[in-house]
């Protein structure tokens, strides 16, 4: 029936009969705001469906959905927000559109550092943020750190995306974090000197662009890397790349997530609660890993073959509401140095 | 009609259409008083073009109300770091298309309309095509083809032994030179069609007329013909840079960094909606500024034409190398803007056919046609209402309201999506108060997220393209026209079914034709206003074009293109035999 309501002739239907609008919800279903690719998750959604009977409808888009659900007010379908990393579920909760996840089966399965002391966002799976250096030209231990970027030895052999990029964004407020905004403008600035090109196209991209020994170091996240060697036409270029977890010696490697966060006007906020429940079992964890190459965040999970061959990592331990909350020092940054021309 | 031009009578002997005419609507004579005041059916055109005009410009509105609530004030951090890069670059770009457009477009329009060429009748349509492919999709091919990966460079390695990229040098796509080409390669269809049709249009008599006095081909060309067909030109080139200021895909995926990346870095990176509404409408008044100056620049001007005598078209014979490069000037645009595109897209789809060839493939492609046809009903029904609405009453607030209403193409698609959300949703959520406080029941939205705030959304956003053609169409009637209709006792709307609709279904056709293009195409406003589980061939190509994955979607993409092939034919005809005085036959 909703399906029905959403069309041109919804005005026609509702206008000949109110009353049928309230066996509009009987069809038990969630809806999904998407800031991730649908065929990424939609194996899990199917998933969900099987298991359980509730349909998944689905929205992606990759800008204006935390507006759409702000101005759609207390009559939004939006259940469920989910993006790619902690900024974008942190301008949902900046926006005042997200409510509390109350669930004692998401108090158990994911640790404290990937859930919101105020329980409005949950994460789904970790990614690392990585280094990717080039097997013929970089001694295996040649580089370690973030922090070793700037090294002047390093000058035209660097590869990245666009510092504009919410990867970059977190990566660049978690220096700010452990180094303050002076040390990091400093840092920054060193290690534009030091780019091959200019910042262009995706993670990727810059594995690539390693292999064409157009650079020989590249910042990429890791299950990148992954789907390289899955891909017949790319595990050429992945195979002459090896990855690199920075700062295994000290705080550990940079690690962002994918997240949900609960809407505060759901419509059908149990199923939404039942959905993030199922995303975060072993099931759907073990599913996301696999198919994603991504870290599960519930602990005890198996990661996936390939994932496990790059061998085991310390992580930054710093809370991701930090890094949220130094995005505006890290884009005044990466304007004021011109990261990106 | 061959000697039309040898008994000219005093009208003709005026160059024909650049004289001022006679305009009634500005005379102070009695009848004004009853335009200011109209009754009966005339009010219902004035009335309804105000709100019509109002609906349309409602989300421009709505972006410069967001303009106001910033979360902080982004002024003083950008112009002190990116804004200068992001002018420079713009201005750079914008220059750059707009030269590219109009070389390409007037030249490849007045060969294939003057000069007898081989495949003459073929290139009339043919040089239209490249306006089917989606910039994006273009740059994604090129870079494809032309990265260090890529089979152009693969082969030079083989050729000359270079092991890497660190050998040899190789002209980077990915730069301001790569994005000006591959949007002047997209965009200049629209000045060739318009320029085109202007030169169609033209009595010959005009031209001939200044060769008979002395001046050389080339020279009658730009002091006649080109200051004749000027109207047109500007609305093409215009139509061409809002094109390429509202563009994210291509600036994005060559890392150009334009006052639309600016946007984007302001509302996507620092989550502040209002500063980046406040550059959108910067923009805004940049176009409108420049518009203003154009039309200033011919304000004197009259473009009507004052004779209806035509004959046929000269066909000038060309000098063996001429015709080489009028050859060329047609064959290249549109190997490089369709052929290489297009084959590369198909190489693609042979190979990912199985994958590709499912029943969500119809699906996507049925919401595609659905949601651009009814979007260019709406759009061209507008364009003509609010059009001839101000040609009935040429109020200065009515056509305030007119222009507010088409410089939404200049927005970036997403940020206009935006304002297209807020009024529906202001609406929805307003009747729904309503409904619960009066009757208990909630309506929920009823427009918010159907496929009829996507028709509206779209409508918004090609009403330019829609209205700037079925304008420039108008205004070649001479209001005589309409004087003698009206005397004779027919009232607006006859005037406007029996005169006017014969006289500019050439305008309505191509206005129809780049709504619906332009829809097949649309990505940004689909992708943020659509419901649930709803997928159109771009939003469907886009989600793999964007991890350079196009190879997935290269059958949606191929569909997008030859869907919009087959009306772009149909223009091309309609065109041709809308010249007055056409035969059918040549």
């Amino acid at each position: 029936m909703i399906s029905l309501r959403k069309t041109v002739f919804g005005l026609v239907v509702s206008a000949m009969g109110l009353s049928t609008l309230s066996a509009a919800h009987a069809a038990e279903e969630v809806n999904v705001y998407s800031l991730r690719q649908p065929f990424l998750i939609e194996p899990m959604f199917k998933r969900f469906t099987e298991e359980t009977g509730i349909r998944v409808n689905t929205l992606f888009s990759q800008s204006g959905l935390v507006e759409r659900i702000k101005h759609e007010g207390r009559n939004t379908p939006a259940d469920l927000l989910l993006t790619v990393d902690i900024g974008r579920i942190q301008d949902a909760v900046d926006a005042d559109i997200a409510q509390p996840i109350e669930s004692p089966v998401l108090d158990a399965n994911i640790p404290d550092q990937f859930r919101d002391e105020n329980k409005l966002w949950v994460g789904m799976t970790t990614r690392a943020r990585v280094l990717y250096t080039s097997l013929d030209r970089v001694e295996p231990d040649a580089i370690t750190t973030y922090e070793e970027l700037a090294d002047p030895k390093w000058k035209g052999r660097i590869c990245v995306r666009s510092a504009m990029h919410v990867y970059n964004i977190a990566l660049i407020a978690s220096m700010i974090a452990h180094h303050g905004e002076e040390e990091t403008k400093t840092w920054l600035t060193a290690v534009k000197d030091n780019l091959a090109r200019k910042p262009q196209g995706a993670d990727t991209d810059q594995i690539e662009a390693v292999a064409q020994g157009v650079c020989d170091v590249a910042i990429g996240n890791s299950y990148y890397y992954g789907k390289m060697l899955d891909d017949p036409n790319k595990a050429d270029a992945a195979k002459q790349v090896r990855i690199v977890f920075p700062n295994q010696g000290d705080r550990g490697t940079h690690v962002n997530i994918s997240g949900v966060a609960l809407m505060k006007h759901a419509p059908n906020k149990e199923n939404a609660i039942k959905l993030v429940e199922f995303l975060s079992s072993a099931e759907a964890q073990h599913m996301y890993a696999d198919i994603n190459f991504e870290y599960p965040v519930k602990p005890g999970v198996a990661w996936s073959e390939q994932v496990r061959a790059w061998g085991t990592f310390v992580h930054d331990d710093l809370p991701l509401n930090t890094v949220a909350a130094n995005r505006g020092a890290a884009i005044r940054l990466i304007d004021e140095v011109g990261f990106n021309e | 009609m061959n000697n039309a031009c040898q008994t000219p009578k005093e009208e003709d002997i005026r160059p024909a259409a650049m004289t001022e005419t006679f305009d009634p609507m500005r005379s102070p004579s009695g009848r004004t008083a009853m335009r200011w005041l109209p009754r009966g059916q005339s009010a219902v055109w004035l009335i309804g073009a105000f709100i019509v005009a109002a609906m349309v410009a409602a989300p421009i509105v709505a972006v410069a109300w967001i303009a106001f609530f910033p979360t902080e004030n982004i002024w003083p951090h950008l112009a002190s770091t990116m804004l200068p890069r992001y002018l420079k670059n713009t201005g750079i770009l914008m220059l750059g298309v707009g030269i590219g457009v109009t070389l390409i477009g007037v030249s490849s329009a007045w060969v294939v309309t003057m000069c007898r060429l081989p495949g003459k009748r073929f290139f009339e349509w043919a040089m239209l095509l490249p306006m089917a492919v989606p910039a994006y999709i273009v740059a994604y091919v090129y870079t494809d083809l032309l990265e260090y990966a890529g089979p152009l460079q693969g082969m030079l390695r083989d050729i000359f032994g270079w092991q890497s990229a660190a050998d040899y040098w190789f002209p980077d796509i990915r730069t301001k030179g790569g994005a000006i080409i591959v949007l002047s390669l997209t965009l200049y269809p629209y000045v060739y069609m318009l320029a085109r049709a202007a030169f169609l249009s033209q009595s010959i008599c005009a031209i001939e007329a200044a060769r008979i006095l002395g001046r050389s081909a080339w020279s009658s060309f730009l002091t006649v013909a080109l200051p004749l067909a000027r109207p047109a030109i500007v609305v093409g080139v215009v139509i061409a840079l809002m094109e390429t200021l509202n563009d994210f895909g291509t600036i994005d995926f060559f890392a150009v960094h334009t006052l639309t990346a600016g946007i984007f870095n302001v509302w996507l990176g620092m989550g502040n909606a209002g500063g980046a509404a406040q550059i959108a409408l910067t923009m805004l008044a940049v176009v409108i500024a420049l518009m203003v100056i154009e039309r200033y620049s011919r304000r004197r001007q009259r473009f009507h034409d004052t004779t209806s005598r035509f004959q046929e078209l000269p066909g000038y014979e060309l000098t063996p190398l001429a015709k080489a490069g009028a050859l060329a000037v047609c064959i290249l645009p549109i190997v490089l803007g369709f052929v290489v595109p297009s084959l590369v897209l198909i190489y693609y789809s042979i190979g990912y056919f199985d994958q590709s060839w499912t029943a969500d493939f119809f699906e996507f492609a049925g919401n595609s046609l659905l949601v651009s046809g009814l979007a260019t009903l709406v759009a061209v029904g507008c364009a003509i209402f609010m059009a001839y609405a101000l040609r009935l009453f040429p109020q200065p607030l009515l056509k305030f309201f007119v222009r507010l209403s088409s410089v939404g193409y200049a927005v970036p698609g997403a940020v206009l999506a935006i304002g297209v959300l807020i009024p529906f949703a202001r609406f929805d959520n307003a009747l729904d108060a309503l409904m619960r406080d009066t009757f208990g029941v909630s309506t929920g939205l009823l427009l918010s997220g159907t496929v009829f705030a996507l028709v509206f959304a779209y409508a918004v956003r090609f009403m330019a393209v829609s209205y700037g053609s079925i304008e420039a169409a108008l205004g070649k009637v001479r209001p005589s026209m309409d004087d003698a209709a009206r005397t004779l006792g027919a009232s607006p709307w006859g005037t406007l079914k029996r005169i006017h609709f014969p006289m500019v279904r050439g305008g309505i056709l191509a206005a129809s034709v780049l709504v619906f293009v332009d829809g097949m195409k649309e990505l940004p406003a689909t992708l943020i206003l659509r419901p649930f589980n709803f997928d159109t061939l771009a939003t469907h190509v886009y989600q793999f074009a964007k991890d350079e994955m196009i190879e997935h979607a290269a059958l949606g993409a191929l569909t997008i293109v030859l869907v919009g092939v087959v009306p772009v034919i149909m223009l091309s005809r309609a065109i041709s035999k809308s010249r007055p005085g056409h035969s059918g036959q040549s």
